[in-house]
């Protein structure tokens, strides 16, 4: 595609986005939904099944009840309301990586319903309505092998792997998301990255973009204004929080083209490229297939005891809105110090971090400065960008405690995010110091004075701001290594000149 | 000793734990008799003679090791194709099936085994035990032993062909719309579909979840009751099994065998005596009735007007529940594959596999599932049979309040012609007419011989509410002490 895109400013000038988000969280139960199979990630190809996960003839499921509990709590702190009653249903369709060539879910009744999460964009506060959170089970993995594309289609050999089959899987569903204007890329990250932060508070799921525990589709649609919501697509394949603003940003750009030159919008599923940030045609809702979705009569309906539900209510933990809050507070942020420490990513980093015994203030300078610049030149999120928050509160401790000045923490965390290994060590293996040795230094200062003499003299004159010039000359043959402060009282000190 | 495959299951087991035969014995008895009658039969699809010898010498250790045997110790069982046996074929009467070896044992089959029982093979069905003649086997007919030239029911006219035949004193069954109970009359044997949820579907390959339910067939009833104990019960592996102990089914047959039907209300469905049954049924099932007067049962006529949407209803919910279940068969994980070839692509394959795997019926019934489903058409039929399941389930409810069991023919025909109705599909749904309210319904039904008529058995069917199991055992062992048991001439 290398038509011209229009500029996104023009475009959210002309049209109204609406939005909607499609979320599957994989729980992180220690069995798969309907079988006692172990759900551990990774393993040999198909060693984690059995006759119910695989779908053999006359095998039965039976609900896995610390899943259901784990939906409960995910509905709870999303404000939903609980069905008293709900069934799961089958999803029919055929497809290698299911069994069962269906797949148990939930179709009319959802247990959870009507919802809502609140997130911050821009200093504002936009509320995203919940319209419902099921449960369904995960499918195996298909490898296509021989064909073009890498698709079913065209291939010589497909290999599955059932490892996967049978996992909870919880799909939160949007209600559209309309009015977001210009910021609906970043309100489809922030209500991800949200949701995502709220999941991991509750300890059901490790909620892992990249292993594939957070998988995230993202519905977008462009109106002109006053009219009626445009025909949306469907984008998947959106594998992190920053691919999700950029998902948006490039179909919006894509549909505004289409639209700008007459054209219609198909309502499709489109594949989104992390390499390109492009969305790809995958196969048009036109010619949908009919799932045929009835209740499934292998599962009694699922009745969750309202005390029961009143319990895990009382018993949800701190939300990150309010823990945020309480943060904030305690760091002694303003609200648009917080929010660009909430842009970053950089929230439960900090937190570690100061638990690891650094200063908020530290802490905050580390992640949002030098990490934060290394994250975006490597397009990653800052939680991957390889430091972790106990190597970084190590650093400080190192700058503390006099080891190391500025400007070597700096080239120290550089080793760091490389992946030389610790503070401590990468110190230690590039041979940086402070030199505090003052002996060493002395001579350091001596040879300096010895080779400067017209410098000496202007600085014995009394002119001190010459001084420079000699901690310069220093710091060259110490390699960086004095600390400028105490090099300079020292230089001071032996030409006899008070500073 | 008398010829052991002639004695009831509850005989053979007192022999085997009195020590007067042993479990080898017993079994190589039926084994001999197997490979006597079943050319001419075909009651089993597999015989699993080296097994069922392995079973029955481990019976004969533990007793001679003076273990505690439980009732059945000792007693052969046939087990119908549609229960997954570790390590025995199991094809449901398919061929896309053939060859299968499940890695696990069903739930019923588990206990049979722990039981001390000797499971001598699997028997014939109809495919995917849809059908009710066993014609629709893919692997040929079972005869009837009354008549070789008759079918012997179905679906599972291999269970009932194996006890009429004398081939096994008690065989596993499954009924999803009469697949025990019609078999049972036809062949004049004894057939109950428990309460569902009352017996395990873990292992029992699904034709129609939410009507599927495996039970005990056997030639007396209190034979029915002792296999019924064993298998019965709570099965944490199936989610629809009901977390309740069984009815004490085995206490009821005695106390049925005692004669006294005294306080017991009967009621007749006005349905199903009316001008759809053959006047020699009618006429078997009216001197029945009079039987069990003289037992003191009180006798009176409960109409069930939506039982006549019964037939309709069911052929839309079981096979909208069968073509999602048998999607699986696909080529891909077990079973048969068809057109593997290199050239062809996996979708192909899975099509070709299933053109190839199953039979007419069997597509038939996913093809009228699979359009019963479709968005647009759900309401008119899949939602519309749901209503109506309900509407049956309310005049059962309503009968069960005026009397404490229903009673009717089980099929409004004696065994016909092998043939006569494989042409006209309708015609064969009309052998379960009286038999699938009760599965649409949940509650238990058992058929038990009621007489002859031109020559063959005929069946009387009585249905009790659900988990009311007992009352049925006890009205059947009533009628059967007053009437006696019938023998098939011989082979
Ligand atoms: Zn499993």
């Amino acid at each position: 595609m290398t038509t011209t895109l229009p500029a996104y400013d023009e475009v959210v000038a002309r049209y109204e986005p609406v939005i909607g988000l499609e979320t599957h969280v994989e729980l992180g139960t220690n069995t798969k939904m309907f079988c006692g199979c172990p759900t551990d990630f990774g393993g040999e190809p198909n060693t984690r099944v059995c006759p119910v996960c695989l779908g053999l003839p006359g095998s039965l499921p039976v609900a896995n009840k610390a899943a259901i509990e784990a939906i409960i709590r995910i509905g709870l702190a999303l404000n939903c309301s609980i069905a008293e009653w709900c069934r799961f249903a089958r999803k029919n369709y055929f497809y290698p990586d299911m069994p069962k060539n269906f797949q148990i879910s939930q179709y009319d009744e959802p247990i959870c319903v009507d919802g809502y999460l609140d997130v911050e964009v821009g200093g504002e506060t936009v509320r995203i309505e919940i319209e419902r959170v099921h449960l369904e089970e995960d499918t195996g993995k298909t490898l296509h092998v021989g064909g073009a594309t890498g698709r079913i289609h065209g291939a010589t050999e497909s290999l599955v792997d059932y490892n996967r089959a049978g996992i909870p899987l919880v799909e939160i569903v949007t209600k559209p998301i309309p009015g977001t204007g210009a910021l609906a890329p970043d309100v489809a990250k922030a209500y991800v990255t949200e949701l995502r932060d709220v999941i991991r508070t509750l300890g059901v799921s490790d909620v892992r973009m990249e292993e594939g525990s957070l998988r995230c589709d993202v519905n977008t649609s462009l109106n002109l204004p006053g009219q009626e919501w445009g025909t949306r697509t469907e984008t998947k394949n959106v594998n992190s929080l920053r691919s999700v603003e950029r998902a948006v940003r490039s179909e919006m750009l894509r549909q505004a083209s289409v639209l700008d030159a007459g054209g219609r919008i198909t309502q499709e599923t489109r594949h989104f490229h992390e390499d390109s940030g492009d969305t790809t045609p995958g196969r048009s809702k036109e010619t949908a297939t009919d799932y045929r979705y009835f209740p499934e009569p292998d599962l009694v309906p699922i009745a969750p005891d309202p005390a029961w539900v009143a319990e895990l209510k009382a018993a949800l933990p701190e939300l990150p809105r309010v823990h945020r809050r309480r943060l904030q507070q305690q760091w002694g942020l303003s609200d648009l110090d917080m929010q660009s420490v909430l842009n970053a990513g950089a929230v439960e980093l900090i937190e570690a971090t100061v638990a690891a015994g650094t200063t908020p203030a530290a802490a905050r300078k580390w992640w949002l400065g030098e990490l934060s610049r290394r994250a975006n030149e490597s397009g990653v999120e800052l939680a991957q960008i390889g430091a972790t928050p106990a190597q970084v509160a190590e650093l400080q401790g190192l700058v503390d405690a006099g080891k190391l000045n500025d400007k070597m923490a700096r080239t120290v965390l550089e080793g760091v995010v490389d992946g030389e290994g610790s503070p401590t060590e990468i110190m230690a293996s590039r041979g940086l110091e402070v030199v505090s040795d003052t002996g060493a230094l002395t001579a350091a200062v001596d040879e300096a004075i010895a080779a400067n003499p017209g410098i000496a003299d202007k600085i014995r004159s009394g002119k001190v701001a010459a001084v420079g010039a000699l901690v310069g000359a220093v710091m060259k043959t110490t390699r960086g290594q004095a600390d400028a402060k105490t090099l300079r009282e020292l230089i001071l000190e032996r030409l006899g000149v008070q500073g | 000793m008398s010829d052991l495959t002639r004695m009831t299951a509850s005989e053979i087991a007192s022999l085997v734990a009195g020590g007067e035969t042993s479990a080898v014995e017993v079994t190589r008895a039926h084994l001999d008799r197997i490979a006597a009658v079943d050319d001419r039969v075909h009651a089993f699809l597999h015989v699993d003679t080296d097994g069922a010898l392995a079973a029955a010498r481990s019976v004969d250790e533990r007793r001679a090791a003076g273990e505690e045997l439980g009732p059945l110790a000792g007693v052969p069982v046939a087990v119908k194709d549609v229960l997954a046996t570790r390590g025995v074929p199991t094809t449901v009467g398919s061929k896309i099936l053939e060859g299968w070896r499940p890695p696990y044992d069903a739930t019923i089959v588990q206990r049979l085994r722990e039981a001390g029982t000797v499971m001598l093979g699997k028997t014939n069905m109809d495919e995917f035990a849809m059908g009710s003649s066993t014609e629709y086997s893919a692997y040929g007919p079972t005869h009837n032993p009354w008549d070789l030239s008759r079918i012997p029911g179905g679906s599972g006219g291999g269970s009932a062909a194996a006890l009429a035949a004398y081939e096994a004193p008690l065989a596993i069954g499954s009924d999803t719309g009469g697949s025990i109970r019609q078999p049972g009359a036809v062949t004049g044997t004894v057939g109950a579909k428990p309460t569902y949820g009352g017996t395990s579907r873990y292992g029992l390959v699904a034709f129609s979840s939410s009507l599927d339910t495996p039970g005990p067939c056997a030639r007396t009833v209190l034979d029915a009751a002792l296999l019924h104990q064993v298998i019965g019960g709570h099965d944490p592996r199936d989610s629809t099994s009901i977390p309740q102990p069984v009815p004490d089914v085995v206490a009821a047959a005695k106390l049925g065998a005692t004669g006294d039907l005294t306080g017991v209300r009967l009621g007749i469905v006005s349905e199903f005596v009316g001008e759809g049954a053959e006047p020699g049924v009618m006429a078997a099932f009216r001197e029945s009735v009079d039987a069990l007067a003289k037992l003191g049962a009180e006798i009176v006529e409960v109409s069930c007007p939506t039982f006549a949407y019964a037939l309709p209803a069911y052929y839309l919910i079981a096979p909208s529940e069968c073509s999602s279940n048998l999607a699986r068969f696909d080529g891909v994980r077990f079973g048969l594959r068809v057109g593997d070839d290199g050239n062809r692509s996996l979708e192909e394959v899975m099509s070709l596999t299933r053109e190839t795997g199953f039979g007419p019926e069997v597509k038939r019934r996913i093809m009228i599932g699979t359009y019963a489903l479709s968005s647009g058409y759900y309401d008119a039929y899949y939602g519309q049979a749901q209503k109506v399941r309900t509407l049956i389930t309310r005049d059962f409810t309503a009968a069960f309040e005026r009397v404490d069991a229903l009673i009717s023919p089980t099929t409004p025909s004696v065994a016909f012609p092998m043939g006569a109705r494989t042409a006209d599909p309708y015609q064969m749904y009309l052998a379960d007419l009286y038999t699938i309210p009760a599965n649409l319904y949940g509650g238990p039904g058992i058929s038990v011989p009621c007489g002859i008529s031109e020559g063959l058995p005929v069946g009387l069917q009585v249905m009790a509410p659900t988990m009311a199991d007992d009352r049925m055992y006890r009205v059947a062992a009533a009628l059967e002490s007053a009437i006696g048991t019938f023998t098939p001439p011989a082979l």
